[in-house]
């Protein structure tokens, strides 16, 4: 199946920290975007081709990296206070599924600190060998390039790290610079200049998205009689829906999207999605540029007003969450235009959950029978986010919704959940084909909890509540002897689980109500 | 009074000026470089009181490195809470001793085992874990061998060799009251100049290297921001001027 070792699981629940080797994992990273897409994304250009670097790389690198230092106390900070004492060494799923040395997330800083240590303190410009201080050079570049792009920005090493230093923070600088200096990353910067130019990741323009939202009522209807909308672009709504444009077609993200649906039909809270904003995933924040990440969030703000909406919730995604929830304020704020008696923004587990706990949802658990389930903690949601009033509200939430609407569920082994949830192993930048080898082996310690509840618990499916992750399992959990169909959305439960008490929608078209009329 | 003694003098106060300077220079440019994004690690508290507390616990118990690794823990809080029961005793060269101090005598006198047994662990560590042998620069094995040596010439005059302490707390009285060295200077007694040598060079290196952990470890914001950004709007000064201007990038701003 594949050219390199997959590694094999035990079903243990665990896996054996491995013995540190050496540049296992040494390439030359994704490919690199070229210049007109840097360009696009307002990032130096003045290289010919792919491969090349900007004149002057070097100053112009440094330059970058002290105005990021600058502006972000988390670098400058987790720059100089590390004391090496290896706490993360074994914490980092790429690690443990590659034993390459430079995947340990101290490692992986040190890429970035012993050029920091060289040019920017004493003790690096006088003596350099004593305290690991290198020169910046084309293979350090090279090196930078390849490991800051095995990193999914997870931020599991900040759980473990005695001063929560955050490897996704250096990453995100590591690529900033990078950006600066023509080793921009294809697969990122190509997607961010489709959202720009036509407003998603996936480049699916207006017409399509029509195309598609109307096939979907098509289908909900022939599946439940009841013609449950899917609103585009319809100005006045409650709710703007904002969702990874993934749920617009891959699986199992759409029967996510047609479980939002059938929740706000059952609801009577009008909504709408939008071709502004027909994307939740910000890529802006796996390259570290605040200015990219702003400017993708203000379309939503853009769609708010546009569509005048009062509240604004977000589908299932996990790295769009984390923005959503702990930067969309920051970034695209203030929010003082809709309704504030509701969270901005809503997550549409907490918009689920309500409904739920208030009884507007009716349920029949047993249509899920058929499953035993376990939850995937996204990484993101999981500790960089929250749902609900009280810390950890990210992990009870999914659950209680999941329990309320499935019999059988069953936990994968402590340290692999909640805030020590392992990635998918395919976020932060890293869902891409020309990445296929560090995805299949960072997956490795969620297949091997999988396993061990699968082997021992009888689990048959794998709810997540990300994008990424839910097209990151379906393609790679096959190597490790799963089935793309074990992976589940969580509105995908419910979607199964409700059973649809209002006959006519509240947004129904005025042709479709006459044809009830006359039907009457 | 010797040209030892003299000269003994004069580094701590420059080792001093160094370390409190140093450190006040970290600690500024800390203070002033904004953190633009709300990335603290969750679950984390929503109110400054629970912030308060997690860092209590984080510096008091290094509760995320319990967490991690029970062995390191064990190493790192022997040596960490030796080290401040020793520094305690070694207020009295400084201070006059008082009821508190006289109470801690003997334990800052033991701890300097706990201090060298928790340093040896730590160094141990980084010979016998391979991933913590590939992170080792020459500095962290130096930083150890620093510590162990400070903590064994002080052992040594406590448990070996006496030195005349009253003299050694004269001599520190007078350096820190501008009347020069203490009217006798420091003992010649070689483990004590060797001892204080050592401290005056970790004084000095503080704040050039990792030992700014400890004022570092304040100012993280994955463990120092308050988890309530949906609430209250969190923005920093540069990012609020793309705002005022309207602009999307930092470069096309006006100064
Ligand atoms: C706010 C006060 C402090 C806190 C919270 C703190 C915390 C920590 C933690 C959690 C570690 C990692 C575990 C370990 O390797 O031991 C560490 C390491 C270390 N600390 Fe501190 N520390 C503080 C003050 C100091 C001071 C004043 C010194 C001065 C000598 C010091 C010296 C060291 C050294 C040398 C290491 C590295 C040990 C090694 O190489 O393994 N610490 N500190
Ligand atoms: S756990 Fe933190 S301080 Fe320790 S080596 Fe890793 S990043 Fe450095
Ligand atoms: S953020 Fe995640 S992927 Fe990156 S080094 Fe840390 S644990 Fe590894």
């Amino acid at each position: 199946m594949a050219d390199y070792e997959v590694p094999t699981l035990t079903g243990e629940g665990y896996c054996e920290v491995p013995a540190v080797r050496e540049d296992v994992m040494k390439g030359k990273g994704p490919f690199i975007a070229k210049p007109a897409f840097q360009e696009a994304m307002h990032f130096p250009s003045d290289f010919a081709e792919i491969g090349e670097l900007v004149p002057n790389w070097k100053e112009r690198a440094l330059d970058k990296m002290a105005d990021l230092k600058g502006r972000y106390r988390s670098l400058q900070v987790f720059l100089d206070i590390c004391v090496k004492c290896g706490a993360c060494t074994d914490k980092c799923h790429y690690f443990i599924g590659t034993s390459d040395a430079k995947n340990m997330p101290v490692a992986r800083q040190d890429l970035l600190r012993k050029v920091y240590r060289r040019y920017f303190t004493f003790a690096g410009k006088y003596f350099p060998k004593l305290v690991g201080a290198t020169d910046l050079t084309e293979d350090v570049l090279k090196d930078w390039y390849n490991y800051y792009h095995q990193c999914s920005q997870c931020r599991r090493c900040s759980v473990f790290c005695p001063y929560g230093i955050d490897t996704a923070e250096i990453s995100m600088a590591a690529r900033e610079i990078l950006d600066h200096v023509g080793y921009g990353q294809k697969y990122c910067n190509e997607i961010l200049g489709k959202v720009y130019k036509i407003g998603n990741n996936l480049g699916l323009p207006g017409p399509a998205l029509f195309d598609t939202v109307e096939g979907l009522e098509e289908d909900v209807e022939d599946d439940t009689g009841i013609k449950v909308r899917f609103p585009l672009d319809e100005d006045g709504a409650e709710v703007l829906l904002v969702t990874p444009s993934a749920d617009f077609f891959a699986e199992p993200h759409i029967d996510g999207l047609i479980g939002y649906a059938k929740v706000f039909h059952e609801t009577g809270v009008t909504w709408t999605l939008s071709t502004v904003a027909s994307e939740a995933g910000n890529f802006g924040m796996f390259i570290g540029s605040y200015e990219t990440m702003r400017r993708v969030s203000l379309r939503v703000r853009e769609a708010a007003i546009k569509h005048k909406v009062k509240r604004i919730v977000f589908g299932e995604c996990g790295h769009a969450w984390r923005v959503a929830y702990s930067f969309l304020n920051t970034l695209a704020g203030p929010f003082d235009f809709l309704d504030q008696r509701y969270p901005i923004p809503q997550h549409i587990l907490e918009f689920t959950w309500g409904h739920l706990q208030a009884g507007t949802l009716k349920i029949d658990k047993t249509e899920n029978d058929d499953k035993v389930l376990t939850f995937h903690d996204s990484c993101n949601v999981a500790r960089g986010s929250r749902m609900g009033d009280a810390p950890g509200g990210q992990f009870e939430i999914p659950r209680h919704v999941i329990r309320a609407v499935c019999n059988n569920f069953v936990d994968m082994p402590a340290d692999t959940i909640h805030d020590a949830t392992f990635c998918c192993g395919g976020g932060g930048g890293l869902l891409t084909d020309d990445l296929m080898e560090i995805r299949v082996k960072g997956a490795q310690p969620r297949a091997e909890a999988l396993k061990h509840v699968t082997t021992h618990n009888g689990v048959t499916h794998m709810a997540a509540i990300c994008a990424i992750c839910k097209s990151q399992f379906t393609k790679v959990l096959p190597y490790y002897g799963f089935t793309m169909d074990q992976i589940v959305s969580v509105h995908q439960l419910v979607s199964n689980a409700i059973i649809l008490q209002r006959q006519v929608s509240v947004q129904a078209r005025p042709d479709e109500e006459e044809d009830e009329d006359d039907d009457a | 009074m010797t040209f030892v003694s003299i000269l003994y003098g004069l580094l701590f106060w420059a080792a001093t000026l160094i370390l409190v300077g140093g450190v006040v220079v970290k600690v500024r440019q800390y203070w002033n470089t904004p953190a633009p994004l709300k990335i603290p690690t969750t679950p984390a508290p929503v109110t400054q009181r629970g912030v308060v507390w997690r860092m209590f616990r984080e510096v008091v118990f290094f509760q995320s490195l319990f967490r991690s690794n029970k062995t390191l823990w064990l190493f790192a809080i022997l040596f960490h809470l030796s080290l401040w029961l020793v520094l305690i005793r070694h207020s009295r060269y400084f201070v006059d001793m008082n009821d508190f101090l006289v109470f801690m005598q003997p334990f800052g006198r033991y701890a300097g085992f706990t201090m060298v047994l928790g340093l040896a662990g730590l160094w141990a560590r980084r010979f016998l874990v391979d991933r913590v042998r590939y992170i080792s620069a020459p500095s962290d094995h130096l930083m150890l061998a620093l510590l162990i040596a400070i903590g064994v010439s002080g052992l040594m005059m406590s448990f070996v060799t006496h030195t005349d302490v009253t003299q050694v707390k004269a001599f520190f009285g007078g350096l820190l009251t501008f009347g020069f060295f203490g009217d006798e200077g420091l003992p010649a007694d070689p483990i004590v100049l060797i001892h204080l040598l050592l401290v005056a060079l970790l004084m000095i290196i503080f704040p050039i290297s990792k030992l700014m952990h400890a004022p570092g470890i304040f100012f993280s914001p994955t463990r120092n921001q308050v988890d309530n950004p949906r609430e209250k709007r969190h923005i920093s000064g540069w990012a609020l001027e793309l705002e005022r201007q309207g602009k999307l990038y930092l470069d096309e701003l006006k100064k």
